[in-house]
């Protein structure tokens, strides 16, 4: 087991980002299968990171305690601002979830006696262990998985592919958004608390523009018709870098070629169990032909 | 009162304005418990928008819709097709992403007795909740003759089909009311008549219809009682044979030979 302990004391901290990301990816999923565009999970990320941070470095209460926290405060922040932004569609909620997601990353830097602003904070406790992450995102699959066989599943597509013809089925379409919505926010702040109770350090900028297109380009990336999808965008999108380490200065050159190419051909994402049903159908009636 | 009971919809002085256009005006319309009944009119008379303040996608700007005695004012479409309330659409709004088994599922929504702790923690109430729902979901299918193509995806579907589709989507809701918005519009005459006897079989399992259609024969075939609609107001009310016969509907569908002063400052205020 000695290659094992190698390569654990080397690349541990990647192995348990893929299942952060993993869970990020599948926060955004959550609303995108809502037909919301909602940019904020960076920032409801953030929001759990240093939620949890203080409450375990400042109050010194036990780690799960964090945990709750993490989730617990995003979820709030999100019904708050759901409230007013979630009338909004298209473009519009991006733009108005993007704005708040900026609202925070500010506010973090500015309150510096709570959060350390651009210092960021230092010494978080690392409490996460490898089977922490491996059973939130456990745990988390398991619920959306039953989620989306379920009537709230069903009123989530049916909601993304026609809203009034959804209220016209009996369902309650600003409840399920705001359902999304909220739970998505606490995914992401799971794995915000997970992140942040690993890396010895958050700041204020890792939770800015920039991850928030990462978290939407793992989920579009993997495809959003299924849930295996994002998982499978958030670990391409984090070992894709590494394995292309080769390329030295073009690494992330090549990385953005590469997704270009995926989006391009794979608009629905690598993850299309439709694509896979059509390929496996024509192949079937080739096999009966024959 | 017998005769309030036997009310299953009731406009009453319903007036819908867009801005200067007055697309509904004092219209009355008390649709009985039971049976099938038509509006009919010409092509922008306000038929649909009849159905949108009904359904609550539109509020009215005056007047009053009750529901089985209940006032509709303030409510959301969720809300009113949980009253028993179900409509489909003229131009159809299929999920058509999703199977058509999942269509009518969708229907079914509010009648799921499962909350989020029996999605999460029961396991058996769930799966005998959505099995219910699955075979419901079929029998409805089975009303509409697609039950073949129960796992196909809506989009896949014929026009006619997809309509039927949305027939059995909206009986899902389990409606006391079943609002049809034109149900044989693009249809072609074959189709029609399989559609007109769905839709007796329908009226004769005890539900109340009320559609819209521009369809004259297929109207006058299947309704007991007609309203006319005209620029926004109902001209003529009654059975087939004296809407057949009115000299108002007439003119309103066929135009009126002398040109009266009267219609053609109608003629003006609409154009």
């Amino acid at each position: 087991m000695e290659w094992f302990d190698n390569f654990w004391a080397v690349y541990s901290n990647l192995v348990l980002t893929l299942g952060t990301n993993a869970l990020l990816a599948l926060s955004i999923y959550l609303t995108l299968s809502c037909g919301m565009l909602a940019m904020a999970n960076a920032a409801f990320m953030g929001i759990g990171a240093y939620t949890s941070a203080l409450v375990t470095m400042n109050l010194g209460l036990p780690y799960p305690v964090a945990l709750a926290a993490g989730m617990a405060a995003p979820g709030l922040m999100a019904f708050i601002i759901g409230k007013p932004t979630l009338r909004l569609s298209g473009v519009y909620l991006a733009m108005a979830t993007l704005a708040f997601g900026e609202v925070v990353r500010i506010v973090v830097l500015n309150a510096e006696s709570l959060t350390g602003g651009a210092l960021g904070l230092n010494g978080i406790p690392q409490s996460t262990e490898w089977w922490h992450v491996g059973l939130a995102l456990l745990l988390t699959v398991a619920v959306l998985w039953r989620l989306r066989r379920s009537r709230v599943g069903r009123a989530f597509e049916a909601i993304k592919e026609d809203e009034t013809a959804a209220g016209l089925m009996g369902i309650d379409v600003g409840a399920h958004k705001m359902l999304a919505f909220v739970l998505g926010a606490m995914i992401a702040g799971l794995a915000g608390t997970l992140n942040a109770h690993l890396t010895f350090f958050i700041g204020p900028n890792e939770y800015g523009f920039d991850r928030g297109v990462d978290i939407l380009t793992m989920a579009i990336l993997g495809g959003i018709n299924s849930l295996f999808g994002p998982i499978l965008g958030g670990i391409m999108l984090t070992v894709l870098p590494e394995l292309l380490r080769g390329f030295k200065d073009f690494r992330l050159v090549v990385n953005g070629f590469i997704l270009v190419l995926i989006v391009l051909f794979l608009p629905k994402g690598i993850w299309d169990p439709a694509r896979f049903r059509q390929w496996f159908s024509r192949s079937s009636r080739k096999g009966a032909a024959a | 009162m017998s005769k309030a009971a036997s009310i299953s919809l009731e406009m009453q002085s319903v007036s819908r304005h867009f801005g200067g256009l007055k697309v509904l005006q004092d219209v009355n319309l008390a649709i009985p418990q039971g049976g099938i009944f038509g509006l009919i009119g010409p092509n922008g008379a306000g038929k649909t928008t009849v159905f949108n303040l009904i359904t609550g996608l539109l509020p009215p700007t005056s007047g009053t819709i009750r529901f089985n005695g209940q006032d509709l004012a303030g409510r959301k479409p969720h809300q009113i097709t949980r009253l028993g309330l179900g409509r489909t659409f003229q131009n159809i709004r299929l999920f058509k992403e999703m199977s058509l088994l999942q269509n009518v599922m969708v229907g079914m929504h509010a009648h799921l007795g499962y909350g989020a702790f029996g999605l999460l923690a029961s396991s058996g109430l769930f799966r005998s909740e959505e099995r219910r729902a699955r075979e419901r979901a079929r029998e409805l299918l089975s009303w509409v003759k697609l039950d073949h193509k129960a796992h196909e995806t809506a989009d896949n579907l014929s026009y006619g089909e997809q309509r039927k589709l949305e027939l059995a989507r909206a009986l899902a809701t389990e409606p006391k009311l079943l609002l049809l918005d034109e149900p044989v519009a693009g249809m072609n005459s074959s189709e029609k008549t399989e559609l007109m006897h769905e839709i007796q079989n329908i009226s004769a399992r005890g539900y109340t219809i009320f559609m819209i259609e521009h369809d004259m024969r297929f109207v006058m075939g299947l309704c007991q009682e007609i309203a006319v609609l005209n620029f926004g107001r109902i001209i003529a009310q009654g059975g087939p044979e004296a809407i057949r016969t009115n000299p108002q509907v007439i003119e309103a569908y066929l135009g009126r030979e002398d040109d009266e002063p009267v219609s053609a400052a109608a003629q003006g205020e609409q154009a």
